[in-house]
């Protein structure tokens, strides 16, 4: 957290830009299989590789799945989108460019709604482009390494206005677009593999300045964490500068999370120059009606849409936040709602869902993806329990014998004989039994010892095995004992 | 058959060939021969590649005795311009810096080539990423104008026309980037064609201006260079801005009948320096046609005098992009004792190109500066733009395009002294790719000197067919027939 008093006279301002590796089978521009963790350099390419006579060939579906995204931030898209190569020498771009695209992106001016503190925040999304990934150099020794396997996968840029103000609000940017790109299918976004990669812009202005500081680019912040460790530790440092009347470089800085700090990559004052053009190998990306209409199609329901129909339903707004937070459990939810018409307000579905299931997997270690018990199953347990046929203690055994066995829940409330007792007669009949055989404490209850009614129900349950329907118990047991 | 068969047409060697007159073995062997012999002088090859030529000779016969298709160029030899990636056989673009760089795959036209039964005999000379215009700005070797050996053949693919010029392959592969198959051909005496841009896959073809780049035949009939587009054309999904759109049998649209054919005759390229006998080849042409029921029609191409300032920003600005791959790491050659990264791209681009290559990579480098793109290169194919319009105009009114290919035969090597002398012998030829128009240069007469004239033919987007059936006619009226270079044969 950063000290209160620092951030006094001084506004920090974040923009962040997010590289989504598209989860295609083969590479943006070429036929080689996209793998994590494959033999260096095992899957290349003559045009990987660059070289001569070598071009590209656009891989649609890396299109369809950037334009999912658009879609889903409210972007507008380009009809026309362009490629353009951006130039730089480094070995680890073969071509000496990289594919990307500049003046004529697929995707401007959408946003992402982030929830903070309780509050929708609503983030601008400058732009969203299509481009080829860089190979990866490790240095070793005295040598460096370059890895082609990484070249050439397809990502999006995702570009943020600089409007977020503050470490925890770019974080939580990163969740959200996380959430959304898995919620798309469009991306594993997994941060470790890389497949997710954020760059943050950062600078500071005094309070109520309108024209924005110098920045530092942040690169090299690949958690949720480190987002919000490496801004926080840059606001500090840019504000410490300008505190003691230095000014702020721009340039590029690289986060080391080991050590919980950053240092100077490289000063953009002698920046390069990209040297973009349209690349004349590619010709225009067009978004037609029949694209688009396909890519509406394959769009599911949005998460923030569920959100709302969630509350509609009667949801509390926890719940249905935990419920959005990954789409296969709401997927689950959905699918236990459709299976249990007697719960529409889902209420009863999304409590056990997030305590019992959720506490079942997470003691596990599985994810709502691997759950052994199906969202039938978790719906039938609970129509055992609203139907009276079992109480709801039991249903929790009964959950768990399910989730455990994978027999369904009818099946072993049959087995083990725990349906409930609604009858009246045959629980009045115990009633009288428990009644008669503790009449020194019916005694002193009716002389006034109200807390011996829950010893009574006890023994009526202990009696019963516990299968006396608990209701229909304590009215027995109050017109028994005459209170 | 007996004698010599170096001069025959690639069509009637692929005749004889599937007629069993002749093996497609004693060609190759004859054809290996005559370069052995003619070569050493002429310079026209880069490598040779002896071995696999009579072994693709010798399943050529193979497949004729057990009566197995041939394919429509079966056991025709043809030579290779060296920007075209041969699989297992070097490649380097006439260039230092791809010094024993093998491929690992061929270029889309190769394999065609190769499916159609042709049989490659090696790989010939250009400039230096076939930025020239002479073929002096190879980093291997002078190639010498088979018509007078003092002169240049042309270029950049001046090795494929000094080799089919000098009976050394039976047809060849050149690339045209400005003029790079038409001016050549004109300077040798053979037939050169450049087809729509996006009609022949540029897989595989080593790149200098991606926007204008094609891939076209030179050969010594206009029949030949027919057969070859029928072979090398049409869409390959592996190139994007290859179009798909159906390959006619050109051969077929050689019927000799101009009649009320419209040529039309752009005065803007008749104004400047044209040597006489250039127009006197030319008016012959002409008179020619008209004998034969074609209609001369004047027009107009008013943005012609831009089209060299707009191609010098074009293409130097994509080859200082396609050229950034060239740092001896992956292929090609690296300098040894580079101090650090940096100094190790420094040197082996310093070593590995020439100074024109570095020339158009400056002139491209400055015209991409951010800032500068919209003042150069946006505004060179704005150029282009007004340019291909003109041309639409035209063909509203015309069937084709009819200028000299260039204001001058043959030069002398070392005559054109400064780069944009040498830059204006291609003025003529740089609008056709601007505009990605076809365009055919055929011989039309030699001069008093007996260097021979080429005429050049420029028609509507994929209208290859029209421009075969007229160069076909004026080669017949008007071309070499059986003249060959300085007597030899």
């Amino acid at each position: 957290m950063i000290p209160e008093e620092l951030l006094e006279h001084w506004e920090p301002v974040i923009g962040l830009e997010v590289h989504v590796q598209l989860a295609t089978e083969s590479k943006a521009f070429s036929p080689s299989a996209v793998k994590f963790g494959a033999p260096p350099n095992s899957l290349t390419d003559p045009v990987v590789l660059g070289m001569p006579g070598t071009l590209p060939a656009f891989n649609r579906r890396a299109l369809e799945l950037a334009l999912r995204l658009g879609v889903a931030t409210e972007s507008k898209i380009r009809a026309r989108a362009r490629f353009a190569r951006k130039h730089y020498f480094y070995p680890d771009q073969p071509k000496g460019y990289q594919i990307s695209q500049y003046d004529e992106p697929l995707c401007e001016d959408g946003h992402l709604d982030l929830i903070l503190a309780g509050e929708v925040r609503r983030v601008r999304l400058t732009r969203i482009h299509l481009e080829e990934d860089a190979g990866k150099n490790t240095h070793i020794g005295a040598f460096s390494h370059v890895d082609l396997n990484r070249a050439g996968v397809a990502l999006v840029e995702v570009v943020s206005a600089p409007e977020m103000r503050s470490a925890d609000e770019a974080a939580e940017f990163m969740r959200a677009l996380h959430r959304l790109v898995r919620w798309l299918e469009i991306s594993e976004a997994d941060m470790e593999k890389g497949q997710l990669r954020c760059d943050a812009n950062v600078s500071v202005r005094r309070r109520g300045e309108d024209r924005l500081g110098t920045r530092t680019e942040l690169k090299n912040i690949n958690s949720f964490r480190f987002v919000q460790n490496a801004i926080e530790h840059e606001i500090v440092r840019q504000v410490r500068l300008l505190d003691d009347g230095e000014r702020i470089i721009q340039e590029t800085r690289l986060w080391d999370s080991e050590r919980g700090t950053s240092e100077s990559m490289r000063s953009k004052e002698t920046a390069e120059d990209y040297r973009y053009f349209p690349d004349p190998d590619l010709p225009p990306v067009v978004v037609d009606a029949v694209l688009m209409g396909g890519v509406l199609r394959s769009l599911p329901e949005l998460p923030n849409q569920r959100f709302d129909r969630y509350l509609k339903l009667g949801l509390a707004a926890d719940d249905a936040r935990t419920l959005i937070s990954e789409r296969a459990l709401a997927e689950y939810f959905d699918a236990a709602v459709k299976a249990h018409p007697g719960d529409q307000s889902g209420r009863m579905i999304a409590n056990w869902l997030l305590t019992e299931l959720l506490g079942a997997l997470n003691a596990d270690g599985k994810t709502i993806e691997e759950t052994p018990m199906p969202a039938e199953r978790l719906s039938e347990v609970l129509r055992l329990v609203e139907d009276g046929t079992i109480s709801g203690k039991i249903g929790k055994e009964i959950f768990e014998e399910s989730y455990r066995t994978g027999d369904a829940p009818s099946a072993i409330v049959e087995r083990r004989g725990v349906q409930q007792i609604s009858d009246e007669a045959a629980l009045w009949e115990i009633v009288d039994q428990v009644v008669a055989a503790n009449s020194r404490q019916a005694e002193a209850y009716a002389s006034g010892k109200d807390g011996l009614f829950g010893f009574f129900v006890g023994q009526v349950m202990k009696a019963t095995s516990g299968r006396a329907n608990p209701v229909i118990t304590s009215d027995l047991l109050h017109k028994r004992l005459g209170r | 058959m007996s004698g010599p068969t170096e001069w025959l047409s690639a069509t009637e060697t692929a005749q004889k060939i599937a007629s069993g007159e002749l093996t497609a073995a004693r060609i190759v062997d004859n054809y290996l021969a005559r370069i052995t012999n003619v070569d050493r002088e002429l310079g026209a090859y880069l490598a040779v590649d002896g071995d696999q030529a009579r072994k693709a000779a010798a399943e050529i016969d193979r497949k004729r005795t057990a009566k197995e298709p041939l394919g429509p160029l079966g056991g025709v030899p043809v030579a290779l311009k060296d920007v075209l990636v041969t699989k297992g056989l070097a490649t380097t673009a006439g260039s230092k810096i791809l010094e024993g760089w093998i491929p690992p795959y061929d270029a889309a036209v190769v394999e065609r080539l190769r499916t159609a039964g042709a049989i490659v005999l090696g790989k010939v000379n250009c400039d230096e990423f076939a930025m020239g215009s002479s073929t002096e700005r190879s980093a291997y070797k002078k190639t010498k104008n088979p018509w007078d050996t003092s002169r240049v053949p042309g270029g950049s693919s001046g090795g494929s026309s000094a080799a089919v010029a000098a009976g050394l392959c039976a047809a060849s592969l050149g690339t045209d980037t400005g003029g790079s198959i038409r001016q050549p051909a004109a300077f040798c005496g053979c037939v050169g064609l450049k087809p729509t841009y996006g009609r022949v896959s540029r897989w595989g073809v080593v790149a200098f201006a991606s926007s204008l780049d094609q891939v076209g035949p030179l050969t010594r009939t206009v029949r030949d260079a027919a057969l070859v587009l029928e072979v090398i054309a049409g869409m390959d999904p592996r190139d994007s801005t290859s179009l798909d759109a159906p390959v006619p049998k050109y051969t077929d649209a050689l019927t000799g009948d101009v009649k009320g054919l419209r040529v039309g005759i752009p005065h803007e390229y008749f104004e400047g320096t044209i040597d006489d006998e250039i127009r006197a080849a030319i008016d012959r042409t002409k008179a020619a046609l008209v004998e034969r029921g074609a209609v001369m029609v004047d027009i107009s191409l008013p943005n012609t005098a831009h089209a060299l300032p707009a191609y010098y920003i074009v293409a130097p600005a994509e080859a200082s992009s396609n050229l950034a791959r060239y740092d001896g790491i992956r292929f090609g050659k690296a300098a040894s004792g580079a101090k650090n990264l940096l100094d190790l791209y420094l040197r082996s681009r310093g070593a590995g190109f020439g100074p024109e290559v570095k020339r158009r990579i400056m002139l491209g480098t400055y015209a991409l500066r951010s800032g500068y793109y919209d003042a150069y290169y946006k505004k060179a194919q704005q150029i282009r733009t007004l340019i291909k319009r003109d041309f639409d105009q035209a063909f509203q009114h015309v069937d084709l395009v009819l200028t000299p290919t260039t204001p001058t035969a043959a030069f002398r090597f070392g005559s054109k002294s400064t780069p944009l002398d040498m830059y204006l012998a291609d003025v003529f030829t740089l609008a056709c790719n601007l505009a990605g128009l076809p365009g055919i240069s055929v011989p039309c007469g030699l001069t008093v000197d007996g260097l021979p004239v080429g005429v050049q033919l420029m028609g509507r987007p994929l209208d290859e067919a029209t421009l075969l059936r007229t160069g076909d006619v004026i080669e017949k009226a008007v071309g070499l027939g059986s003249r060959r270079p300085g007597g030899r044969s």
